[in-house]
């Protein structure tokens, strides 16, 4: 089976309000960057395009369609689109490229989330009989997961706050964050709740952005003379839509997808997790057995901004830059979808001979 | 096997259920659609023009979409267009308060490089033609809004014919400019 690598990885900075600009206005600066890091001109250069965004989040039908004004798609590309995070849309550029139906793909996420109110929003994702005419926000989901944890004495709410503290830290020395500072646990505890038992600095941010991807088969990313980061493997698994079924303190898909994806087979020098409240990442963390030895969450995950469609592929660029900086040998990128960390995707990065 | 009644034989089959779906958005045109909506609101139709392969696109998007690169430029166009493409209407549409029979056409306004659609007016609808010369009916300008429908409609020009191979391609000053 052919191998697939990492050549280029680019994001826009994380903003709580993007302003006046559309879709295409909001992928084509961070697209130009990404064909400049891998010395290509447009989409006509790569095999397969792939992208990943949700028209409910700014509210406007076909903004996907749109988006494909900022490729430069004459004449026609081979061109897809997933309703999800885009790192959905590299599984499927990945599965392309191993069909044999391209040497290469461009893969990208956009999401202006500011336009409407997105934990109600999100609601509507929900099955559609018994709990999308509910309402159910998405925090408020999370919000009754934490509970959970809390009184079953899992975590403490000092623990969700050393996750927060840690984050902001470490956004620090990430150039696109949107929340980031020396936040201690105590700072953080000293705020007031807001849906309880979370605290705002438990959610993650609502963002606006962009990320963009090139992946390519080894042979090609050699061609293009590339520091390449090879993506040793890919899974993701799906658990049931019925809230009520599930165990909302562990996250068995991820588990699974992890293993299918072998991240077992070798050590995780680094930890990407898309972990939009404090105490999913403490989830995350124990349902993926990792321990001291493995970095999280290192750029400040998505509780620093969380670009809606694009956060997941960017746990897989966030990791691919470590690698290519020579900060991590190996490491995993997880990414989310759906209430309650109900749709899990792990990709796992190694190094390539010239990274 | 059990004799007892199966519970959904006394059921009404249900068909369906009420479920309204109400979401609020502060909604944003973009970058490039605002500066055209800013002109249009005076009377003015704008284009801009791609860096790379000079097309003028109207209403902008923000890009070139062969090139895929940002538009910029901002080119003043005529309100005097041609004819690309055209069809008679005549069954009516519902929610649409225009009465049948009428014109919607692909118009391309004389500076620009690509079409955009609109009505067709104060003609005898079996004469329109491909390369037919039109030229934009304005609301009162009290009226005038960001929008499209400024424009009532594009009526007939006495204009020669455009030539099917320069439709899209003429200057801002017309045919003979």
């Amino acid at each position: 089976m052919k191998q697939i690598a990492i050549v280029a990885y680019q994001q826009t900075d994380s903003v709580s309000d993007a302003g006046a600009v559309n879709e295409v206005e909001l992928i084509m600066p961070v697209l130009a960057r990404t064909f400049k890091q891998a010395g290509l001109k447009s989409a006509q250069d790569v095999g397969f395009t792939c992208s990943g965004s949700c028209d409910y989040l700014q509210g406007a039908a076909f903004a996907f369609v749109a988006g494909v004004d900022a490729l430069g798609a004459v004449p026609p590309i081979k061109e897809s689109h997933v309703e999800m995070d885009a790192a959905w849309a590299l599984y499927e550029s990945m599965l392309k490229i191993r069909m044999g139906h391209a040497d290469s793909a461009l893969i990208y996420g956009f999401g202006k989330s500011s336009p409407g109110e997105l934990p109600i929003v999100l609601s509507q994702q929900l099955d559609p009989y018994y709990l999308a005419p509910l309402w159910v926000d998405s925090i408020s989901l999370a919000a009754m997961q934490a509970r959970i944890m809390l009184d079953r004495g899992l975590i403490t709410e000092r623990d969700m706050a050393e996750v927060v503290s840690r984050s902001r830290r470490n956004a620090m020395n990430n150039p696109h964050a949107q929340l980031s500072g020396d936040i201690s646990p105590e700072d953080v505890l000293a705020e007031e709740t807001y849906l309880s038992p979370l605290r705002k600095a438990d959610c993650c941010p609502v963002s606006d952005g962009a990320s963009a991807m090139i992946i390519a088969t080894v042979e090609q990313a050699k061609a293009w003379g590339l520091p390449y980061v090879i993506i040793s493997g890919i899974d993701h698994c799906i658990e049931t839509h019925n809230l009520g079924m599930r165990d909302l303190t562990d996250s068995v898909s991820t588990r699974i997808a992890a293993n299918r994806a072998g991240m077992n087979a070798g050590k995780v020098d680094v930890a990407e997790l898309y972990a939009p409240f404090s105490h999913q990442e403490i989830i995350l963390t124990r349902a993926l057995g990792l321990d001291e030895g493995t970095s999280v969450n290192p750029s400040g995950g998505v509780l620093a901004g969380n670009l809606m469609m694009a956060s997941g592929l960017s746990r897989i660029g966030e990791v691919f830059n470590r690698i290519v900086k020579g900060e991590a040998r190996r490491g995993i990128a997880h990414a989310t979808s759906g209430p309650c960390l109900q749709h899990n995707l792990v990709t796992v990065l190694e190094q390539g001979e010239n990274a | 096997m059990s004799q007892e009644k199966n519970m959904s034989d006394d059921q009404d089959v249900i068909t369906g259920i009420k479920a309204p779906v109400y979401l609020k958005y502060n909604f944003t045109a973009g970058a490039a659609p605002a500066r055209f909506l800013a002109q249009i609101k005076k009377g003015v139709l704008t284009g801009q023009r791609c860096p790379k392969c000079s097309a003028v696109y109207v209403p902008p998007r923000g890009s070139c979409a062969s090139c895929g690169v940002a538009t910029e430029e901002e080119v003043v166009l005529s309100d005097k267009a041609t004819v690309q493409s055209f069809t008679i209407v005549s069954i009516p549409i519902p929610g649409n308060p225009i009465q049948p029979p009428y014109i919607i056409a692909n118009v391309v306004p004389d500076g620009a490089n690509i079409s955009f659609i609109h009505l067709l007016s104060e003609c005898v609808n079996e004469e329109i033609h491909i390369g037919q010369r039109v030229q934009a009916v304005w609301k009162p300008e009290a009226e005038w809004d960001y929008a499209m429908d400024n424009i009532r409609y594009f009526k007939p020009l006495d204009e020669a014919d455009v030539p099917v191979d320069r439709i899209g391609k003429l200057p801002v000053t017309g045919l003979e400019g």
